[in-house]
Formats: structure tokens, sequence, C-alpha cells
């Protein structure tokens, strides 16, 4: 899972010590790690607290689609495999957070903008999985989608982050191959498996493909992130190698892409593909997408209903402290 | 009669980029001299770019005699690794 740059304004420059500066931008250029205590700008220590959070939220929110189906998932083999994999999507949620946290935000300050609405996190889980065949579109797609963003930050320029995408990327491998499986085994079914795994692939194609975020000339942050090696690709290249790859996995087990101008273009040596519907895109990122409101009163109703255990948790260490010291 | 000073625990960063990584203890009165001592011990040969030091009696370490309830029940969710699942070989990127 993933999340991409949503913000459109482009960064202010504050007045940061220019010689500091000029020495930061160098070791950035070189492909040097930066590492919690190095000195950095604040707007790169901003725009990383900003991206990785987002990122991490939208693991925590990406577990909701998915555990939608776990007590429905057919058979007690499927319902292993989604446990394991939302269960690692919560985990991966927890190393980001641990990574955004040595920028200096809190846990809870984090927690906080999620819950208040305040953060984003990526828009294609505010899309609903109503059928089965849902959960192998999200593997297959959502997941390869994921993976194509999160290889290439494996090589960012922040440290904690670079490591944890190094973590991610290891276990985010069967998550699309297990995806990819259900789909395998539904278009080689009956033909109303086949119609399902087609329906799937048909609601979940254009979300997908905006998870990779605006085109390039719409996103302004684009050249300051590839400047500061936050980002290593752009959103419009990242879009298209998908695509490329996607389309003969899709044509493998006889499904269509649902876009009726996606070709082959031997010329540049890729696809030609329609256009996204990016007054879409924009909606479900002001928070109009068909679930977003079910998305945050879940998180919110779980945060809320669960407090209780964390305040158990604190009273009985107060408890064992109290003993020890006694 | 004279105790030895607390152990401390010496982890390196070897290059940027890296996670620092145990390589051994020394001792030390005080966390300052902790981290002269895991210099000179464990970094004369340009081992590494980071040092932390950690006083050894902070560790808190799982128990040997739990190392089967803790570790085994990973052992046989094979699934949470690709190789479980069959994909064709002509299907690529995957």
């Amino acid at each position: 899972m993933y999340t991409t740059e949503m913000q459109k304004t482009a960064q202010v420059v504050s007045a940061e010590d220019p010689e500091k500066l000029a020495a930061f931008e160098a070791r950035v250029a070189a492909d040097e790690f930066i590492e919690p205590k190095d000195w950095m700008p604040e707007a790169y220590r901003r725009t990383l607290t900003r991206q990785i959070s987002q990122h991490a939220h939208s693991e925590i929110v990406g577990m909701l689609p998915e555990g939608n189906w776990i007590t429905r998932a057919p058979s007690l083999r499927r319902k292993a495999i989604l446990l394991a994999k939302v269960q690692d999507e919560a985990g991966h949620g927890l190393y980001l957070y641990s990574a955004a946290e040595t920028l200096g935000t809190s846990r809870e300050e984090m927690i906080e903008a999620l819950h208040s609405g305040k953060a984003k996190y990526s828009t294609i889980f505010n899309y609903p999985t109503l059928i089965w065949a849902d959960i192998g579109a999200i593997g297959w797609l959502v997941d390869g989608a994921a993976i194509m963003n999160q290889v290439p930050l494996q090589r960012t320029s922040y440290g904690p982050y670079a490591r944890a995408m190094v973590r991610v990327c290891k276990e985010e491998s069967f998550h699309q191959r297990q995806g990819y499986e259900i789909m395998m085994h539904l278009a080689a079914g009956t033909p109303e498996q086949k119609r399902m795994a087609q329906d799937a692939l048909d609601r979940w194609w254009w979300p997908s493909l905006m998870m990779f975020g605006p085109t390039d000339d719409n996103s302004p942050n684009t050249a300051q992130s590839m400047r500061w090696r936050i980002k290593r690709d752009t959103n419009d290249e990242l879009r298209q190698k998908f695509v490329d790859i996607t389309k003969p996995q899709a044509d493998a087990i006889g499904l269509t892409v649902p876009d009726p101008d996606l070709r082959w273009n031997e010329e540049k040596g890729g696809h030609d593909f329609g256009a996204v519907d990016w007054e879409e895109f924009y909606a479900v990122v002001r928070g109009e997408g068909p679930v977003a409101r079910e998305r945050m009163k879940a998180r919110r109703e779980a945060w809320e209903s669960n407090a209780w255990v964390r305040e158990a948790a604190v009273a009985h260490a107060e408890k064992r402290a109290a003993r020890e010291a006694a | 009669m004279s105790k030895d000073w607390p152990l401390w625990e010496v982890f390196v960063r070897a290059k940027g980029g890296m996670s620092h990584r145990h390589v051994g203890s020394v001792h030390a009165p005080d966390a300052e001299i902790a981290l002269r001592h895991a210099r000179d011990t464990y970094t004369r040969r340009m081992e590494g770019v980071s040092l932390w030091v950690v006083p050894s009696a902070q560790i808190v370490a799982s128990d040997p005699a739990d190392d089967g309830p803790m570790f085994e029940p990973a052992e046989d969710k094979i699934y949470r690794h690709p190789t479980f699942y069959d994909i064709p070989d002509d299907v690529k990127h995957i």
C-alpha cells in the first residue's frame, strides 16, 4: 500500500542557513542518506513528515476494505492468507509511523490528524470491496501499484524511511501474488466466477492508475522532491510502467483492461492509454470517495471503543512498577 | 573493593543508510566514556560512521526457554512467503 503527495501548492522556501543548506543539498545530490540527527532544512522535514505519515495512514486505513472480507473468505486457506496480509499492513503502518516519529512528530499527533480528517491517505481506500474478487484485484493491482512506487523509495534520501521501505517491499511480494492467484483461479472458473473477476478489474483499474497521483504537469512538488531524492520517479513515469507491466498480466488470464484506448505503441516502446478521470480523483482527495465517511467512522470507533485496552495496559504496568518499588 | 564499571552494548552504523548493528560491549563509568571506549574498541579501521551505546542492564531479552511458543507459530504460516503461490512462468514482473 502507499500514498502519494497530494498537496497542490508549490513549496515555500524558508530562510535557512545558506551554508548548511548547500552542504545538505550536496550530500543528497551525492546520494548520501540523511539520518535523524543530521541537520536538514525545515521544508525537507515537513515534506517527509507529511509523506511518511500519509503513507502510514494508508497502510492502516488499507486494512479496512480487506478486513471486510476476512469472515467471508471462501475457504480456510484464503482466510488464513487474508488474515496474514491484513496483519502485514498493520505492521507496515507501524514501521512507517516509527520512521515519521524520528522527524519529531509524535504518534499521537499523527493519529489525531488522521482521525480529525486533517491528514490524507491514499484515495484508493475510499472505494468499497463489494465482492470477493475485489480482494484479488486489490492484491494484484493496488499492491502492484504500491510495489512500483515503493521499490524506488528503498533508495529515498531519508535513512529511516528507506529502511522501512526495504522491509515493506520484502513483505509486499506475497500480497501481490496472492491477489493475482485469486484472479487467476476466478478467471479459470465458471462463467459466473470469470464475470466477477472482470467486474473487479473494471472497478479497480482506474482508481489504481490514480494511485500514482496527478499528472507531472499538475504536480508542482515533484521537482523539489526529486531534487531531494524523496521521490525517485515522476508520477507519470511510474503510471506508464504500471500499465506496461499489468496489461500482459491481464491478457495472460483472459481478462480485459477496461480502457478502449489502450494499445501498444511500438515507437515509444510502451502502451498508449486513455485519460484518467481527474475530476473523480480530486473529489476523492477532498473526501468525497464512495466510502470515505465509513472509513473514518470505522477508524474512530475502533480507536475509541478499544481505548480501555490501552488504559488497562497502562494500569497494569503501573501496578507492577508499584509492586516492584514496594 | 572496587567493582566493574557498568556494561554497555555497542551498535555501529557501517555506512549511511544502514541500520546500527550490534557489535559487542564495553565497560565504562558513564555514557560519554562508553562512547569513547566503543570508538576505540570497535571502529579503529573505519568500521562505521555512527555509534550507539546502550546500558546492557536496559536491554530486555526474550527467555530462551520460551523460544518455542515465541517463534514456532511462524513456521507453519508458509503462505506469508511469495514462493507459496504458483504463478505461471510466462506471467512477468510479479
